[in-house]
């Protein structure tokens, strides 16, 4: 059995991080980019929590920091997106297309 | 360093604009709704311009008491105090601009000035913090406050949408900063720059290290856009309110850029000299050329405004002893004129910002000669014509390349600057070489807006004839920096 070491969780991160990130290039719909920032998200704190097993406790503070401000930012997010809805009654970023994208 | 279980009280001192910025925001927030419909949109600006200006006092008051806060978190030097001047200054005149065009728009002003207040507050904790975490969350709230600012003209679908870009591609980018964030920590151990920098300094430099600083610096080019990360800015300069531009594409770059060169200069971050050179060619080149095809004057600002980070990342591939002052005085100068430009537009932009594109201008110097002439030199500036402190931006830092050898990046520089004087110039002759569309006279500046201009005017030209004073302050205070 091998033991499970900081690299395997920075792995898993990395690999977290990869798939937020293929999901906000490739997914249409503002919802779903959204979730896909929240992954990338997740994968920085992941990254913390694990760097604390070797530093202390300083990266599990900072990792509920980057929660709360992913609530925040989650938050202005949906309400900017209700305000786009009104007035082009869409969520998917092909038809974000007043402005040349 | 406080060892104490509660901070002393000269540290609250060392945050006291934020506190202040931070108050009067609030102020504004629960008086909004107390205050009569039609009277409040005025007396809130005041409120804010109030604000804005206590900020200013603070900011000079602060200035005596330098040192460390909070237990490392905040450091006042003469480095974060200049910071903090530009930063409630170009608050204050933004705010000063506001007054008619909300009302011209037909805008409920409420939390646009307190919005703007606390967006200055994020911006000025940037300046002054000497901690990663800090560092974010202070981006955040600067980050979040222009989201919203961007989308504020709610019923135009343009200003919306410009909003919701603004917002999906700075939070992809906040997470790649954090990202990076994360990485140092693991590299170093330690979120403080301090600590940061003496690991870095100490020969061996972890690999996790280069990885971390890359991403911190595609999330940071993001919010200072820079080439290649700058897809989303004429999008949203185009669809976001005038003075909100005037305010995004000045306070919070100079904030972004005052924490790149702690974390470039300071942290000594490796492999820093590729990755600004790259950066600072792809900004200048592709900013020009992109400007020389825009009809929309808020969009060709905007490619301008890429340009103009590419000229100032220039700088940061010199060596820190010219770089660091030259950066500052280019951000300074390209505050002054750019806020002024931007002021001059949306007053010119009437409701509904229906006089944006370049045909509009023709036979402004008629129309308007004074708002004309107002605008020629914030253009000139930006040409980087002598007299005018666009031109002392760029000759500091192109001279502090050439000091650090980089004749490549100087001669794309002056290769760029020749091609911007073109769409810069075509603006000009548009206003005072074309006869008027329309006869009629552009409405009367109001003192809100006078005052702001005669204030960006003075600072341009005051920069362009006597650039020593602000120079030597930058020089003092990038000295400082580096000794610590």
């Amino acid at each position: 059995m091998v033991p499970i070491t900081t690299l395997h969780y920075l792995v898993v991160a990395a690999a977290l991080f990869v798939l937020g990130v293929i999901g906000v290039l490739t997914r249409r719909n503002v919802v779903i980019v959204l979730m896909s920032i929240e992954l990338i998200l997740n994968a920085v704190n992941l990254n913390l929590v694990a760097f604390s097993r070797l530093y202390g406790l300083h990266g599990q503070i900072f990792a509920i920091f980057v929660i709360t401000d992913a609530a925040a930012e989650a938050a202005v997010g949906l309400g900017i997106l209700i305000a786009f809805f009104r007035n082009k009654e869409t969520v998917n970023v092909d038809e974000v297309d007043l402005l040349k994208w | 360093m406080s060892a104490s279980a509660t901070p002393l009280a000269v540290e609250y001192v060392r945050i006291l604009p934020e506190l202040v910025l931070s108050i009067f925001g609030m102020a504004v927030m629960v008086l909004d709704p107390l205050i009569d419909e039609r009277r409040n949109q005025r007396t809130l600006g005041n409120i804010a311009l109030l604000g804005s200006l206590a900020a200013i006092i603070a900011t000079l008051y602060q200035s005596q008491y330098p040192g460390p806060g909070f237990w490392n978190m905040v450091n006042v030097d003469a480095f974060s105090v200049f910071f903090h001047f530009l930063v409630t200054t170009v608050t204050a005149i933004v705010i000063l601009t506001s007054y008619d065009y909300m009302e011209v728009q037909q805008i409920r002003a409420g939390e646009y000035y307190g919005l703007i207040l606390f967006g200055a507050v994020g911006m000025c904790l940037m300046s002054s913090a000497v901690e990663l975490v800090l560092i974010f969350i202070a981006l955040e709230i600067s980050s979040i406050s222009t989201y919203i600012l961007a989308g504020f003209r709610r019923r135009a679908a343009i200003s919306s949408e410009a909003s919701l870009k603004y917002f999906l591609l700075g939070s992809f980018a906040t997470a790649f900063f954090l990202y990076g964030v994360a990485l140092m920590f693991g590299a170093t151990g330690s979120t403080s720059i301090s600590v940061i920098s003496q690991v870095l300094r100490s020969g061996q430099i972890p690999v996790l290290a280069y990885a971390g600083i890359a991403l911190m610096f595609v999330g940071l080019g993001f919010k200072v856009a820079a080439a290649p990360f700058h897809i989303w800015t004429p999008d949203v300069y185009e669809g976001a309110p005038s003075p909100v531009v005037g305010f995004m594409s000045t306070a919070p770059k100079a904030a972004v850029f005052a924490v790149l060169l702690r974390i470039m200069f300071e942290a000594n971050a490796p492999g820093r000299l590729w990755l600004i050179w790259v950066t600072a060619a792809l900004s200048m080149t592709l900013g020009n050329i992109g400007a020389l095809v825009q009809d929309n004057v808020k969009r060709l600002l905007a490619y301008s405004s890429i340009a103009h980070a590419g000229y100032l990342l220039v700088a940061f591939a010199a060596l820190p002893s010219g770089g660091i002052p030259a950066a500052m005085f280019y951000t300074a100068s390209y505050a002054a004129m750019n806020v002024g430009a931007f002021a001059v537009v949306s007053h010119f932009a009437s409701a509904g910002e229906r006089y944006v594109t370049l045909e509009d201008y023709s036979g402004l110097g008629r129309r308007s000669p004074l708002l004309a002439a107002t605008l020629t030199i914030f253009l000139l500036s930006l040409i980087g014509i002598p007299i005018t402190g666009g031109f002392f931006a760029k000759f500091y830092v192109f001279s502090a390349a050439l000091q650090a050898n980089l004749v490549g990046l100087v001669i794309i520089g002056v290769l760029n600057s020749a091609i911007g004087a073109y769409y810069y110039l075509r603006i000009i002759v548009m206003m005072y070489m074309r006869e008027p569309r329309e006869e009629a006279p552009v409405p009367a500046a109001p003192i809100g807006l006078r005052a702001a201009l005669t204030l960006t005017v003075f600072a341009t030209i005051y920069l362009g004839i006597l650039p020593g004073g602000v120079l030597e302050y930058a020089s003092r205070s990038a000295a400082e920096l580096m000794r610590q």
